[in-house]
């Protein structure tokens, strides 16, 4: 991938392919480290799924036997000496809760980090391809922060217009860029 | 800056248009978002689409969706338009630049453009 913010839309996808109803993206920079966190309640992993998930040859792809999501995410993290953590549960009969977080984070000062990139373009591809989803996006650094919550934006908006609305999804890039450049 | 006020201003502007909108979209535009087709350039592919369409005036016409992996990720991004009555066209290798060319001829002007479809070389 060129840019983080492809990784998290790939993970977001496999999120969303989980049954995903809740979906949070936080990303949070602090002096050259910047950590990203993707937390859905999916369906979940099993243990041992979970333990292999990233591993190439591990997917739940039917076109191939090869998943690079995970692999490509955690490696991007790993090679500029940063950290990748898989946590995920499926439901069971003493805890209903189930869901994967995935966490990884950066030194952004590492020659072989990749940019973050356009994140607004990725929280903008999720509200256009899951209106229904609840997202919260989330940026935090020392200095600056942001926010989008698509319940807050259903909630000003009303049942009937679709958040992938051209007007609506047109509000929303001027919000994520005005506020991050 | 942008606030969230300003969507209820979206809102009144927009009461009584969705459901014009609705109902007769019998083209269906749809962007492959697997990791083969993000890395290949998907995303910025589906985002032209989304503005061109509108841009366009073909919000009524045609809707831009999003799928898994199409199986042929060596030719990502990939698009498909599905037509009401017509054959699928699969259309690979996109760009931004292809995107606004296929909603422009295609899209609103009917004639496919084959030098980007699977098909051709």
């Amino acid at each position: 991938m060129k840019e983080l913010s492809l990784n998290i839309l790939d993970l977001a996808q496999n999120s969303i392919k989980a049954g995903a109803k809740h979906l949070s993206i936080r990303l949070e920079k602090r002096g050259s480290w910047l950590s990203v966190a993707i937390a859905d309640d999916g369906v979940g992993m099993s243990p041992a799924f979970a333990a292999s998930a990233a591993d190439p040859f591990t997917t739940t792809r039917t076109t191939r036997k090869v998943g690079m999501g995970l692999p490509l995410f955690k490696l991007a993290a790993e090679q500029t000496g940063g950290t990748f953590l898989l946590e995920s549960r499926q439901a069971s009969e003493e805890n209903p809760l189930h869901g994967t977080t995935v966490t990884a984070t950066f030194d952004t000062n590492h020659v072989d980090c990749e940019p973050l990139g356009d994140v607004a373009s990725t929280v903008l591809a999720l509200i256009q391809g899951n209106p229904e989803l609840s997202l919260t996006y989330e940026f935090r650094s020392e200095t600056a922060g942001q926010r989008l919550s698509t319940d807050e934006m259903r909630e000003i908006l009303g049942e009937e217009i679709p958040l992938n609305s051209p007007e609506v999804l047109a509000w929303a890039r001027e919000f994520l860029e005005g506020e991050t450049k | 800056m942008k606030s969230l006020q300003e969507l209820a201003e979206i809102r009144d502007k927009m009461k009584g248009k969705v459901a014009l909108r609705e109902g007769h979209n019998d083209i269906r535009i749809v962007v492959g978002m697997a990791t083969c087709g993000i890395a290949a350039g998907a995303r910025p592919v589906l985002s032209t689409l989304v503005e061109e369409v509108e841009k366009q005036g073909l919000g009524s016409r045609a809707i831009v969706s999003q799928t898994g992996c199409i199986g042929i990720c060596r030719l990502e991004p990939i698009v498909e338009v599905f037509e009401a009555g017509k054959e699928k066209v699969t259309y690979v290798k996109m760009t931004p630049e292809k995107a606004k060319q296929v909603v422009k001829e295609h899209i609103k002007g009917g004639t496919p453009v084959y030098e980007y479809t699977i098909g051709e070389k």
